[in-house]
């Protein structure tokens, strides 16, 4: 099946593999002393994986740990300071909303992106003249850096000069201040970021669709199953697995959401639409006096939230590897 | 065509209200850069640029060719350095199954997961102590890390499709291991060299906060930051913000023209995006 599942077959193979060599083995695998020369071509790589990921990530960790002062920062010596930095970002009276923020943001996203991806993965799969063509037009919003994306929709919803409030105006709704209002500001940057997410929807979902065999349509069609019937007996139940996987890297992906709402909005106004990513540089860099601790803080309970929907995606997947 | 018939027509009918709809913020983009200072806030906006003006495009040669250089040069960096690291060790795990190799392939998975707000931090503490923030090679570093993991995974997967047989032909003709590698394992793996190449330019073109935290202040500042300046600057020219918007729209454009295959080749093959 050619979907997300690709990369992590592989893994699997190469750990079914690399573990136990079968009896039936050609023999020149088998009496291969070792296989340890291959990390040649490993090194660099993983020298890399060590001085640009881990160490960042430790770097950072430690940023949560001590009491940085700008001073400090820049000479070191920076006191340590244990859980402090955790426990001020908990009871900090701003923590309560912007997690609600962050989970409304990340739940409103995936429902709005997955349910039109899959619309547009079902009526794109009928096949007709231009299908093509024009799927992959609609990849356009996912390509698009993601800077051009925000300062297009922050036109579009601008209070007075906006496509949007002219068009709500034409029906006689009165303006929107999408930006710049408390009320508004959360679900305007949603707006901006299901239109970004759709088009990853509606690929990773088409070719989930692809893999279902067409006589089982054949079969219900004559059976005289009615479309709506096809979809929920066969479609949804078959779709499931590759909804799962498109469900969760969806999910780790908007977690990570940070440019559309800072470019958008900044967080605001008033934190109104700020979110655990957004927070988090606010503290480091959005301010004149950087607050590094807090701010490293507040990204190390959002690594643990990735975490958590990464772990769960490979289990996923995995399981569904040995179905 | 078998499904020509009134229906399917309709369908593209259909198809093209929807492909339209997606893309019309596209358009929008598009029609204010050539929109008139005067038009911009005009009630109601114009639907299309009668009038149309390149002032917008001027104001892009004039300011924003700095902020472009910057972002092809960190674009290309990016690019060499991503496939130099990744195709060996994609090579590695897909056809020399080292011991240890599975961990390895975990722990680029996870590290695809990492907000990149997480690193940017980490980045700017260690650029800060090596003074290397607002250079080049810094940003093209960090911008390395927005691909590296998924390129690795590509790799592997790619050239796990390559037959044993052509491996060993090369060995039986003499050719050691860094010979195999480089004469035939990277030759037969252009598509996914290109794939790759794409993706980690498209990639580092496209980062706003590795740009923002790292090289926010100084001499190399990629064009995401161009517009971010002029937003930011509450400037009010739209159309230059906009026309600054459209080029830095060309690349994904190109992508998609000319490499559509590629595209949904490495959307499928297990990409996050950041």
């Amino acid at each position: 099946m050619p979907s997300t599942t690709e990369t992590s077959t592989d893994v699997r193979d190469q750990g079914g593999a690399a573990t136990a060599v079968p009896p039936g083995a050609p023999p020149s695998r088998a009496r291969r002393p070792s296989r340890w020369w291959a990390w040649g071509f490993l090194a660099p790589v993983t020298i890399y994986l060590a001085a640009f990921y881990a160490y960042p990530l430790y770097r950072h960790v430690e940023l949560s740990l001590r009491e940085y002062t700008v001073r400090s920062f820049v000479q070191g010596g920076a006191p340590f300071a244990g859980l402090d930095n955790y426990r001020t970002v908990l009871t900090d009276p701003a923590f309560g909303p912007t997690l609600t923020h962050t989970v409304v943001f990340t739940a409103a996203s995936l429902a709005f992106q997955f349910t039109i991806g899959m619309a547009l993965a079902l009526f794109f799969h009928q096949h007709f003249p231009l299908s093509r063509t024009l799927r992959a037009l609609i990849l356009v919003p996912w390509l698009l850096p993601l800077i051009v994306s925000a300062s297009t929709w922050s036109w579009l919803l601008n209070s007075d000069s906006g496509l949007v409030n002219a068009a709500l105006g034409v029906v006689g709704i009165d303006a929107v201040n999408w930006l710049t209002s408390p009320g508004w500001s959360l679900t305007s940057v949603i707006i901006a970021n299901v239109w970004i997410g759709i088009p990853f929807n509606l690929v990773v979902l088409y070719s989930g669709l692809q893999a279902i065999p067409t006589e089982m349509y054949e079969a219900s069609a004559l059976d005289g199953a009615t479309g709506w019937q096809r979809f929920w007996g066969i479609t949804f139940p078959l779709l499931r697995p590759v909804s799962l996987i498109t469900l969760l890297l969806g999910l780790i992906y908007t977690l990570k959401v940070f440019d559309i709402i800072w470019i958008m909005t900044k967080g605001g106004p008033t934190s109104s639409s700020a979110t655990l990513a957004t927070w988090s540089y606010r503290l480091g860099f959005g301010n004149l006096l950087p607050e590094f601790g807090p701010g490293a803080a507040i990204g190390n309970l959002l690594i643990v939230l990735a975490l958590i929907a990464g772990l769960l995606y490979i289990r996923i997947e995995r399981r569904q590897q040995l179905r | 065509m078998t499904t020509s018939t009134p229906r399917a027509w309709w369908k593209t009918g259909v198809g093209l209200v929807l492909t339209g709809l997606m893309l019309f913020p596209v358009y929008w983009m598009i029609n204010v850069s050539f929109t008139r200072d005067q038009d911009m806030r005009a009630s109601p906006p114009h639907l299309f640029p009668t009038n149309g003006t390149l002032d917008g495009y001027r104001a892009v040669l004039d300011q924003q060719l700095p902020y472009l250089g910057t972002s092809f040069l960190v674009g290309l960096g990016t690019v060499a350095l991503t496939v130099a690291l990744a195709a060996p060790a994609g090579y590695a795990l897909a056809k020399l199954r080292p011991p240890g190799g599975p961990a390895l392939s975990f722990v680029l998975l996870i590290a695809q997961m990492i907000p990149g707000i997480i690193m940017a931090m980490g980045f700017y503490a260690i650029y800060l102590t090596l003074g290397v923030l607002n250079t080049l090679p810094g940003l093209i570093l960090a911008d390395t890390t927005l691909a590296v993991p998924f390129a690795v995974l590509i790799f592997t997967a790619f050239m796990s499709g390559i037959p044993d047989e052509l491996l060993q032909a090369a060995v039986v003709d003499g050719a050691g291991r860094l010979r195999t590698f480089w004469s035939v394992v990277l030759p037969v793996s252009r598509n996914s060299i290109v794939t790759v190449s794409l993706f980690a330019f498209l990639w580092s073109w496209s980062d706003f906060i590795f740009a923002s935290t790292l090289a926010g202040g100084g001499d190399y500042q990629p064009i995401t930051l161009g517009i971010y300046h002029y937003i930011g600057n509450n400037n009010q020219q739209w159309n230059a913000i906009m026309a600054t918007a459209v080029v830095a729209s060309i690349p994904a454009a190109v992508l998609l023209i000319l490499a559509q295959r590629y595209v949904s080749m490495g959307v499928t093959a297990g990409a996050v995006k950041d």
